[in-house]
């Protein structure tokens, strides 16, 4: 079965969604990524969807459940490279992405991990 | 591509893959600008996923409209032999779902299509028709 490619770039993940990604893949991308960053202690993970030639709702849960799963994990989640066409049709479609941190590159979207990682260092543990 | 419609299987989450990358194909050759295209295949990719998940599974019928050369238009009918839908409003409420999706599916397949008609009967099926003019 074949799997999206996760990379390591220092504490950070990233994920290079492809093209006509169906269902079980999304799922399986889910848990793959949930695994890693507990067996890297990955700090942050950045999404690249410049390849998505859509998001419908079932990729914006999947989206979301990942952000959702990170910050359960101690990561931050940024999301990069949404096509204009696709961000205009997501804002028709009534799906907002609440919870997801967006980037237009892959450079932009580091930076802004990078920031989020420094402010976000203390103060979010509640224990 | 061919004058006929089309008719397509949805009964696998590639399927799902195969009838976007059609109705793409059939925007792109109607002269669909980049925008116009990315809605029918996310209401087209929607659709799909209802009549597999819900429906358990059925067809697209994907045709092309050429109502002269200044009304060029995609329509796509998804027919599934499943257990309906018994409330059609509630079903259309943002935010509803029966399953565990974001209940967004239906009403945002309606939002980005020119025109939209379902018709679903409990214990029979449901048929839901959009047309997205160029
Ligand atoms: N083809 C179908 N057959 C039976 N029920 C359906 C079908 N399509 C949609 N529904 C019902 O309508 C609800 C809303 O659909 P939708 O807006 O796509 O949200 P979601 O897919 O997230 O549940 C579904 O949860 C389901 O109960
Ligand atoms: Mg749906």
């Amino acid at each position: 079965m074949d799997r999206v490619p996760i990379l390591r770039l220092g504490d950070c993940l990233l994920v290079t969604v492809q093209v006509d990604m169906h269902d079980e893949l999304a799922m399986t991308l889910q848990d793959d990524l949930t695994n890693k960053i507990v067996a890297t202690k990955a700090r942050g993970v950045l999404i690249d969807i410049s390849a998505l030639e859509m998001v419908d709702s079932f990729i914006g849960r999947m989206l979301g459940n990942i952000a959702a799963m990170s910050r359960i994990l101690d990561a931050r989640t940024v999301v990069v490279g949404m096509q204009p066409a696709v961000a205009i049709t997501l804002v028709e479609l009534g799906l907002s992405l609440p919870g997801i941190r967006t980037a237009l590159n892959v450079d932009a979207g580091l930076a802004l991990l990078r920031r989020m990682l420094d402010e976000g260092g203390e103060g979010t543990h509640v224990d | 591509m061919s004058i006929e419609p089309t008719t397509l299987p949805v009964r696998s989450g590639e399927d799902v893959v195969k009838v976007r990358q059609a109705v793409r194909t059939l925007a792109m050759d109607l002269g669909f600008s980049l925008v116009d295209q990315t809605k029918v295949i996310t209401a087209a990719s929607e659709l799909a996923r209802n009549t597999l998940t819900y429906g358990g599974g059925g067809e697209v019928r994907i045709e092309r409209l050429n109502q002269g050369p200044k009304r060029a238009g995609v329509r796509l009918t998804f027919e599934d032999r499943g257990p309906g839908i018994s409330n059609i409003d509630l079903a259309l409420t943002d935010g509803f779902t029966t399953g565990n999706g974001l209940g967004l599916g239906l009403n945002g397949a309606r939002k980005l299509s020119h025109e939209f008609d379902i018709w679903s009967q409990p214990g029979v099926g449901t048929r839901v028709t959009i047309t997205r003019w160029k």
